[in-house]
């Protein structure tokens, strides 16, 4: 576990606060509440029961035969995120965080989405628990994944598309920010990438290493071992701080993160302050931010969760980038051998492990985190695979 | 006292209240700038808030939001507006704030920028998204360039927190006088004088209220309470239509009729 990584909102060097001084005191509540929730009892009672009947945890970790087969190298295990509700490992730090809220007696809920499926869990747990929802995403999101619009609006919530500069989900941030900044009294934003200030990045790592815990002693169970790689897409963090958490401090295990080319944050970004908190961020010489094109909403983002940025600086994670091209071949791959098709999000990490699966021997296992399932992307995919 | 003070000071004893526009440098193109800020110190505000546009204004309203965007487009960077404002910086008679994002400053490098932000004729800097807590970062460079780091207060935080923003802030202290964001306003809401009142309490350092002060009226009724006021979203959004009688009657509002 992480826990003792954090001290102060910081992960080393990277995360704190830089918030106008009204969002921080409702910050301030929030790391409050929870401080005293994480551990107790009642609470993780409650929480695990909804991830157990609700989500339908846990998700298995499923020895991909054929694939190993065709690689013919290390042990490809996928943990199976995209078989959570939903279809994606976002319900897991949706459902802590709303009952966070619900204990702070807030009576609407705000999130951000890129690719849709943070909107479309929060949106779910919302509608479960009989609460307004208000979900903001940028203009050219909403056409990308127009399915998802539709799928948050059945589900009774309000999405607003931000038609604002790239109309991308930094633009989607900032407008739920602003949201927050003027309505914190009722309302709590429910952040759905281990990014933003202090202790939104903590709140969802610890939400999210529910996969960790699982896929560690999972492994342990299947092969009497540690696994020797863990492989996560990186856009946010989430589904990779989740992935790599219960790892973190064993030092054999590689945790290696992977970024789509054209957003490669910690591959070519460097330190600065975005969204309120210090990480590495895709910025030019001024500080200002340069425009991001990956093919997956969901990683098409300037900044990184501090957490990653702090285990990029030490050296105990590795982060790698793989091109559009490459993520499309991933998708087609993992669909034809195992008959599972991943999100474009979760395909760059299949993309990775093709490459170094068949460069380590039998001997080796590495599990991939397919964060979510393919189906919303089959449309962009049919349209990019027709040119 | 400090150059930004003591120009506060000064308008009040003349029986006047501070008036401090905000302008989004490069919004029409950094050519403006020179012009702009020549007629605004020409009509007799006491100093000038110099925005700088940023690609995430997370404190900024929507008027404010959309003139950085427009102003970015032009390819205004913080360092063009500094080159810019020390081009002319000798015709420049009233102090100058300026407001920007942390990220800008931390790429400038935080030395040089103090050392530029002075010389570009910038005696404070407001800086949103930095919190008290982490103002160490760079309030020793600013200290050593002698521009003062002005902090936002919100009448919303705790009396506790209220106090303490209060007693750190230098200039003068930018009382926010609405629950979050910029952008102009028709109603306020609250005990706003005795607020003011009780902020002024902390500190000899005179308070200033803005965030949503747009009409005549409201210049003159916060004035009474507060030693002038700031005005943002209206004197942008006049700037961008050229219409300079809505920003002289808002400056005007600030003064001593004399019959």
């Amino acid at each position: 576990m992480s826990k003792t990584l954090i001290k102060n909102g910081y992960y080393g060097d990277f995360g704190g606060s830089f918030v106008p001084d009204e969002v921080q005191k409702v910050l301030d509540r929030i790391a409050e509440e929870f401080a005293k929730v994480k551990d107790d009892l009642t609470f993780n009672e409650e929480l695990n029961y909804y991830l157990k009947e609700y989500a339908g945890r846990e998700t298995p970790l499923y020895f991909a035969k054929n694939l190993t087969e065709k690689l013919g190298g290390a042990k490809i295990y996928l943990k199976r995120e995209d078989l959570n509700h939903t279809g994606s490992h976002k319900l897991n730090n949706v459902l802590g965080q709303i009952l966070l809220a619900k204990r702070m007696g807030a009576k609407r809920i705000i999130a951000e989405t890129g690719a849709g499926q943070h909107g479309v869990a929060t949106a779910t747990a919302a509608a479960m628990f009989g609460m307004e929802c208000t979900i903001y995403m940028g203009a050219k999101d909403t056409k990308r994944q127009a399915l998802n619009v539709f799928r948050m609006e059945l589900l009774g919530a309000q999405v607003v598309a931000v038609d604002k500069g790239n109309g991308l989900l930094k633009e989607a941030v900032d407008e739920a920010f602003l949201d927050l900044v003027n309505n914190y009294e009722n309302t709590f934003y429910l952040l759905g990438s281990a990014v933003g200030p202090t202790p939104y990045p903590e709140i969802v790592e610890h939400f999210q290493s529910v996969i960790s815990r699982e896929s560690r002693a999972q492994h342990l169970e299947r092969e009497g071992k540690l696994p020797t790689a863990i492989i996560a897409a990186v856009g946010g963090g989430s589904n990779a701080a989740g992935a790599f958490s219960h790892y973190i401090n064993d030092e054999n295990v590689r945790l290696i993160g992977v970024e789509p080319a054209g957003a490669a944050t910690l591959t070519k970004g460097s330190p600065g302050i975005l969204h309120g908190f210090k990480s590495y961020v895709l910025q030019d010489e001024e500080g200002n931010l340069l425009d991001t094109n990956s093919i997956a909403a969901g990683l098409d983002y300037q900044g990184v969760g501090p957490l990653h940025a702090y285990l990029h600086e030490t050296g105990r994670g590795e982060y790698v980038a793989v091109t559009n091209e490459e993520v499309l071949e991933a998708f087609q791959t993992l669909s034809k051998t195992e008959g599972i098709i991943p999100a474009l999000e979760s395909s760059h990490a299949v993309a990775y492990a093709l490459k170094l699966a068949p460069t380590l021997s039998p001997e080796d296992s590495i599990i991939v985190n397919i964060s979510g399932r393919g189906d919303k992307d089959v449309q962009q995919v049919f349209e990019l695979l027709k040119k | 006292m400090s150059q930004l003070t003591e120009a506060i000071v000064e308008a009040t004893r003349l029986g006047h209240k501070a008036f401090i526009p905000y302008i989004m440098a490069g919004d029409g193109g950094l050519d403006t700038l020179k012009p702009t800020i020549l007629k605004l110190q020409q009509l007799g505000v006491t100093a000038i808030e110099v925005g700088i546009p940023f690609t995430d204004p997370v404190a900024d309203g929507p008027t404010i939001e959309e003139a950085a965007v427009r102003a970015l487009a032009k390819g205004t960077t913080l360092r063009k507006v500094l080159e810019t404002l020390a081009s002319f910086a000798d015709e420049i008679t009233v102090p100058l704030v300026a407001m920007t994002y942390l990220n800008p400053i931390l790429a400038y490098g935080i030395d040089a920028f103090a050392k530029d932000a002075y010389e570009a004729g910038i005696r404070g800097v407001i800086i949103p998204d930095m919190p008290l807590e982490e103002s160490t970062i760079v309030h020793p460079s600013l200290k050593a360039y002698g521009v003062d780091l002005v902090q936002l207060v919100s009448l919303t935080s705790t009396p506790e927190r209220i106090e303490k923003l209060t007693k750190a802030s230098e200039g003068f202290i930018y009382a926010v006088t609405v629950n979050g964001i910029t952008g102009a306003r028709s109603t306020f809401e609250g005990d706003l004088e005795s607020h003011f009142k009780k902020i002024q309490s902390y500190t000899d350092t005179p308070v200033l209220a803005g965030f949503g002060i747009s009409t005549p009226e409201q210049v003159k009724q916060f004035g009474t309470f507060t030693s002038g006021v700031i005005v943002g979203s209206k004197i942008v959004d006049s700037l961008a239509k050229d219409d300079w009688d809505t920003i002289e009657s808002l400056v005007k509002a600030s003064k001593v009729q004399i019959l």
